[in-house]
């Protein structure tokens, strides 16, 4: 399904990404871990077609197609799905409106009919259950006034809807306490399935005790300095990233 | 033509004596005392020109350039369906329709007033009974303010009259709408407007100005409301006009102890749209809102003016401005405070927020606090900016196309300063408008 190689990146001049090669296929878990400033959501913001990051070498293959060739509303219509670490307020824009749109958007270029206000409001109250949202967060404001939970439930609550091929996890798990990270996890999982893939970033392990990764990465300086299983993850619990530096010699 | 002082010779003037006799009100004596001096006040004055610091970004030339014409002709054999939405069929509402500045009984449904509460058009009391108006007419909004009032008060066809009686809380809003459909170029129109809410009453006005046609005209309204004690006034203002429209108001207000006045403004046509909102607060613990959004594309030009005057303790106004300005659009925000000796325990706030989405498009913000009392809490804040390029990548990563998105979020902008008016059917129509003018915002469906 994505098939990343030699991956170079830089924003504002300076190279964060520095050679990174990654194969995800369909259905698969996989899991990326770091230091903070090791690359980690500049990969998540690559991949999703920021602005201001810019790569300089490499290639990102996403079924078939040159995922950086594409805008981020083309890779979202292909699939692409990103949850935010900080997912940004906007104001005067309705959420139920603005995902409406969104998902009517994604529809048009599947060549999917669009759906009107009772179907999507069918569908919208079915996934909200899936992150137990509450029924007054879909008439605010996109993310206004959440609170740092909620906002978290409301990116997984999209992926939801969306239904992407990849989903991008960007530090999912920061400011979640212990119930609504499970929450959240349990939300992911029940997306698990054979045709879709999910790429975890995530600084802590704990977030892998609920949502179990096939593979993980441990990136440092903008590479991929070991992988593993998810016995690498628990490792990395015990001995901290300080290890991996120390082993690798960075 | 020097545009400093009109000078007796300047057509407004010349035209008064031939005009005055076919006005409304033309055999009253204390009235015609009243025009001539502000026809004598406005030789003097002229029009305001941009070496006048509160016109200073605002030029009026093309006004000056040469006399509209006053407007004779009313209603041009308008029915209800030519006017269509801008009735506002959703709104419960008692109504008086203006066309080409004179009432239009025809179009009108005053519906059943509430006891204590009296509308009736302007030119129709100065004929049959002057004195009702005699003691506020003219003297809240001064004439030797600027020429705009001035020529207004000399050459004042018609407008509503609304008197809301002591304790009476009006359940329906009052729509005053006003439509110019001229009928030859050059065209104009000097519309008043009073309101007078007594002690413990509550209104609901809604001045709604609309075109018919393209001819290029001019509007030159002002409107006077008096605020009794503990009363409750809210004005509502939509400038929907044509793209040819010059529009200048003037809304003074007066308030005494305990009242409370709010102004929703909104300014999204007219070719050249000036409005000064005036709120002198006189007594103690009196509040007023004032809040307002323009919205400029094109060459539109749109300058708002406000001053509140706290001249008295303990009072309170708070003051929301946003604009919008694409293409060639420019905007002009000036908001005055003036907190006059021993207006203490003043609390005064004022933001202007502005969205630029073109490199031509322009605005001059400038708040501006005087304050001669000590122990007072003023705050102002002001932004010009674009769209967050934050909140762009976000929509456009979730699938929303990029035009869509830079809609969106215009609207967005908008429309979370027009969520705080109140009344459902208005909001509902400055949405559908907004669609319309905002750049990109022809995809939003209004909900």
């Amino acid at each position: 399904m994505l098939t990343i190689k030699d991956l170079h990146a830089t924003v504002g001049g300076k190279e964060i990404l520095k050679g990174i090669d990654l194969e995800v296929k369909s259905g698969e878990v996989h899991a990326i871990m770091g230091p903070n400033g090791s690359g980690k959501s500049t990969l998540a913001y690559v991949l999703a077609g920021r602005e201001g990051y810019e790569v300089t070498r490499g290639s990102v293959i996403y079924k078939g197609k040159d995922l950086l060739a594409m805008s981020p509303e083309e890779r979202a219509c292909a699939g692409v799905f990103l949850a935010f670490q900080y997912p940004v307020e906007i104001p005067g824009v309705n959420n139920t409106y603005f995902l409406k749109a969104a998902l009517n958007a994604i529809r048009r270029c599947r060549g999917q009919e669009e759906l009107d206000a009772m179907d999507f409001m069918h569908i919208a109250r079915e996934k909200m259950k899936l992150v137990h949202m509450k029924d007054s967060l879909l008439k605010r404001a996109v993310n206004e006034g959440f609170s740092g939970g909620e906002k978290k439930r409301n990116e997984i609550f999209q992926m939801a809807v969306l239904e992407p091929s990849l989903g991008i996890l960007d530090e999912t798990d920061s400011g979640l306490d212990i119930d609504a990270l499970k929450t959240v996890a349990e939300g992911v999982n029940a997306l698990r399935g054979p045709q879709r893939s999910f790429l975890v970033v995530t600084h802590y392990q704990r977030l892998l005790d609920y949502i179990v990764p096939d593979f993980v990465y441990v990136l440092s300086d903008g590479r991929i300095v070991k992988s593993g299983d998810r016995g690498l993850a628990l490792e990395l619990e015990k001995e901290g990233y300080g290890w991996v530096e120390e082993a690798v010699g960075t | 033509m020097s545009a400093v002082v009109a000078g007796t010779d300047d057509p407004y003037v010349q035209q008064f004596a031939e005009l005055s006799g076919r006005l409304p009100g033309s055999a009253v004596p204390w009235l015609h005392r009243r025009r001539e001096e502000a026809l004598d006040q406005f030789s003097r004055l002229g029009f305001p020109t941009t070496r006048d610091e509160d016109w200073k970004y605002t030029n009026v030339r093309p006004i000056i350039k040469r006399p509209f014409e006053l407007a004779s002709e009313c209603c041009v054999g308008l029915v209800e369906d030519d006017l269509g939405d801008d009735l506002l069929p959703e709104l419960e509402a008692h109504r008086l329709v203006f066309v080409n500045g004179r009432l239009a009984p025809q179009l009108s449904r005053l519906g059943d007033l509430p006891e204590g509460v009296s509308l009736d058009g302007l030119a129709r009391l100065l004929d049959s009974e002057p004195e009702s108006v005699e003691t506020y007419l003219g003297r809240l909004a001064k004439p030797s303010a600027y020429g705009f009032a001035a020529l207004n008060l000399a050459y004042m066809t018609d407008g509503a009259v609304l008197r809301v009686g002591k304790g009476v809380a009006m359940e329906h809003p009052i729509h005053l709408l006003y439509v110019a459909t001229p009928q030859a170029a050059y065209m104009g129109y000097h519309l008043r407007n009073l309101v007078i809410a007594e002690e413990g009453s509550r209104a609901q006005v809604i001045e709604h100005y609309v075109t018919l046609g393209e001819a290029v005209c001019l509007n030159n309204v002002v409107t006077e409301v008096a605020v009794g004690a503990s009363a409750t006034v809210a004005h509502y203002k939509l400038q929907q006009e044509s793209e040819k429209t010059y529009h200048v108001a003037t809304l003074e207000v007066q308030q005494v102890e305990a009242s409370r006045f709010d102004s929703y403004s909104v300014s999204m046509g007219g070719a050249l749209t000036r409005n000064d909102i005036n709120a002198s607060l006189d007594a103690e613990g009196a509040h007023c809102e004032l809040i307002g959004l323009y919205v400029a594309g094109g060459r539109q030009h749109v300058d708002y003016h406000t001053r509140v005057h706290h001249l008295r303790p303990e009072g309170t106004s708070r003051e929301f401005y946003r604009g919008v300005l694409s293409g060639r659009g420019r905007g002009v925000f000036n908001g005055q405070v003036y907190v006059h000796p021993g207006a203490q325990k003043t609390d005064a706030t004022q933001s202007n927020n502005n969205l630029l989405l073109s490199p031509d498009a322009e605005v001059d913000t400038k708040p501006q606090l005087e304050i001669y009392a000590d122990d007072v809490s003023c705050s102002h804040g002001a932004t010009v900016g674009q769209l967050d390029p934050e909140m762009l990548f976000y929509l456009r990563s979730r699938g929303i196309p990029e035009p869509m998105a830079r809609g969106m979020l215009t609207y967005g902008f908008a429309r979370d300063l027009v969520e705080r008016i109140g009344i459902a059917p208005i909001r509902h129509r400055i949405e559908v408008e907004l669609t319309r003018r905002l750049p990109n915002a022809d995809v939003i469906e209004v909900e």
